[in-house]
């Protein structure tokens, strides 16, 4: 008989079901994983340090490029962390304007993981699926910030501009003629509210054709089911948070337990699992997707009929308008101190923590009272998830390590920072 | 703010007494501080204790807080050189390849801060512990009383050398492999010290000491505002 030998297998940093930068080192007895390594920090950019070099608001923007899926979220945690510490509270329109963000963005976010996830163990379809609707949420983003990704949009003490009364449009082309154009501006002829009322409609009966191709899969379930099981005590102990945590049978999410904004006035319900495996995480993740598109419907429903300011008016936290500084000495005088030097934070420290789409994000912050940030800490979910590949995989296959990827939702942005 | 956060530190008082150096409200968060010998017991009764169930760590960063509350602008005094004085050359923005900053090093210096969280009781606790030597800083690990520490001090530990007593496999996580220095320390440069870059004739890639100048746009400044000085509120005793 031959020897049986151990192979060390070298899984990217660049391979398409590593989602990103991510270099795996397998110990592989035959296809069946020993021990899986890890190696991060391909993608670190030094995110902490640079914010200790700005003034607070100009970390903003890197926060979009955390996790460059859920861009707002992460804006959300660092700008709740800097509120908490300044003490000031958003006026309730720009609270119902980050939740609904917060929904979409959670969606869009959901939708990436669904494609990817698909794609990575065989189904072609929902991918293309998925981000048919991304581009109609993005569209969003590009209404409200400007940017389709990198929105920048959340500012201590509110969102820097109110909700826009038109939706950009598709312009006539060489490939598309006037009547398909049409067809697809219809729902985009009246506000931003009215766009995302429309999406928040329609949007279950595409969760229903994703459903349709995936729940009842045989093949979907062969890939998923009792693949990375983990237990609730593992996963508390490992640090799992989000649908990882509640795929695993836990029902903990931020937003009922520790609410932020007005997340205790919205009607909203919390899937959890059974069993653990990537099959329950997939199941979560869905519902949690219609959840959204409820919770959506329901900001919608009170910025119709609530208007008022975006951002707090103390102007020693947010700029005076335009018009206001050009009249006014002590509006140039706010604007001029905000711009040049930024806000100066009491001293002290905090943490705050959103419910992100992959789980708690939390942003740490130290300040000494300086104007920029002493310490910033980003608690990005990930990195905890990705920790335990090695504890998931162990005793899998070596295609299901691409699965076990999959269902933890990984993305190096956050992960290397 | 709160009244669960005063449940929690009063139980913390009561269960633990001198074993907190410190143990504080603000803001709606506890903090306390636990001296590095006693860090494994306490943290092991806020894990087991029914009372307490923190069976979450959150996480784990390392603090260096050799430059806390230095600014680079005088706020106190007006001057009349201009700009300049903000940028000054000692300056933490400014430092270079080589150079070293004109601060001694405090003893506590490094700290190793841990966010725990109890599902059952829905509280957060953070939990300092500063290393006792500002040189080599060592911290014991908290890896078996919750498994996710482990990348989290590999993390404190590559960004700034803070070692972990007790840790099995403290190896660099998100920085190059054969980085040289904890690129997060204060006294580290923002510009690092060395650059790569593709050399065509020894057909490799190649480091050298980084040629760009490190630039400060907004210089750091300390405003004692008294809008936020409350009773009680912590004060800066260092300037």
């Amino acid at each position: 008989m031959t020897e049986i030998r151990n192979y060390t297998v070298n899984f990217g940093p660049q391979h398409p079901a590593a989602h990103g930068v991510l270099r795996l080192v397998l110990e592989m007895d035959g296809e069946v994983v020993q021990r899986a390594d890890p190696h991060i920090g391909l993608l670190h950019r030094g995110t902490e340090k640079l914010a200790e070099t700005k003034p607070y608001n100009q970390s903003i923007g890197y926060m979009d490029r955390l996790d460059y899926v859920s861009m707002m979220c992460n804006e959300h945690g660092y700008v709740l962390a800097i509120e908490k510490l300044l003490g000031v509270t958003p006026p309730p329109r720009a609270q119902y304007i980050r939740v609904m963000f917060d929904e979409i963005t959670r969606i869009l976010n959901h939708l990436l993981w669904l494609g990817a996830h698909a794609l990575d163990i065989g189904a072609m379809t929902v991918f293309l699926y998925c981000f048919r609707e991304r581009e109609d949420l993005m569209d969003c983003y590009e209404a409200v910030s400007g940017a389709r990704l990198h929105a920048t949009y959340y500012r201590p003490g509110g969102v820097a501009r109110d909700l826009p009364d038109s939706m950009p449009q598709y312009q006539e082309s060489r490939w598309r003629g006037k009547h398909e154009i049409a067809r697809m501006n219809a729902n985009r002829q009246a506000s931003l509210l009215d766009f995302i009322d429309d999406f928040a409609q329609r949007f279950p009966h595409m969760i229903d054709e994703y459903e349709t191709l995936l729940t009842d899969n045989r093949i979907w379930k062969q890939r998923t089911v009792g693949i990375g099981v983990v237990s609730p005590e593992r996963a508390k102990q490992l640090g799992f948070t989000g649908p990882m945590l509640r795929g695993s049978g836990i029902a903990w999410d931020l937003r009922k337990k520790q609410p932020y904004e007005v997340y205790d006035r919205i009607d909203f319900d919390i899937p959890i699992g059974t069993n653990g495996d990537c099959y329950d995480r997939y199941v979560v993740r869905i519902e949690e997707m219609r959840q959204s598109a409820r919770i959506v419907a329901q900001c919608v429903e009170w910025l119709r009929a609530n208007p008022g300011p975006v951002i707090s008016d103390d102007h020693k936290v947010s700029p005076p308008r335009r018009e206001e500084m050009k009249g006014d000495m002590e509006a140039l005088i706010h604007h001029f101190k905000l711009f040049t030097e930024g806000l100066c934070i009491p001293q002290g420290e905090a943490y705050a923590a959103v419910e992100h789409p992959k789980g708690e994000f939390g942003a740490y912050l130290i300040s000494d009272g300086a104007n920029k940030p002493y310490r910033l800490k980003v608690r990005a979910p990930g990195f905890a998830h990705l920790a335990s590949l090695d504890e998931m995989a162990r005793g899998h296959m070596l295609a299901d390590v691409v699965a076990i990827i999959g269902t933890q939702d990984i993305v190096f942005g956050e992960i290397d920072r | 703010m709160s009244t669960s956060c005063d449940i929690l530190a009063k139980a913390l008082r009561e269960r633990f007494t001198e074993m907190l150096l410190t143990c504080e409200v603000r803001r709606g968060e506890v903090t306390v501080e636990v001296a590095p010998q006693r860090l494994r017991e306490v943290c092991l009764t806020l894990r087991d204790d029914a009372e307490f169930g923190f069976e979450q760590l959150i996480d784990l960063c390392g603090v260096d807080y050799l430059l806390y509350g230095k600014d680079e602008w005088a706020t106190e005094e007006s001057t009349s050189t201009g700009f300049s004085r903000g940028v000054d050359e000692a300056s933490s923005g400014r430092l270079k390849f080589g150079d070293s900053l004109p601060v001694d090093t405090p003893q506590r210096r490094f700290a190793a801060v841990s966010h725990l969280l109890s599902l059952q009781h829905n509280w957060r606790l953070r939990v300092r512990c500063f290393a006792e030597s500002g040189d080599v800083p060592v911290i014991p690990s908290l890896t078996e009383i919750w498994n996710s520490a482990e990348w989290y001090e590999r993390e404190a530990f590559d960004l700034y050398g803070i070692l972990f007593e007790g840790h099995t496999d403290l190896r660099r996580l998100l920085t190059d492999y054969g980085f040289v220095g904890h690129p997060f320390r204060k006294d580290f440069p923002l510009v690092g010290h060395v650059e790569m870059r593709y050399d065509p004739d020894r057909q490799r890639v190649v480091y050298e000491p980084v040629s760009i100048e490190p630039r400060v746009l907004v210089p750091r400044v300390i405003r004692d505002d008294n809008r936020f000085l409350e009773p009680g509120a912590e004060t800066s005793d260092d300037d």
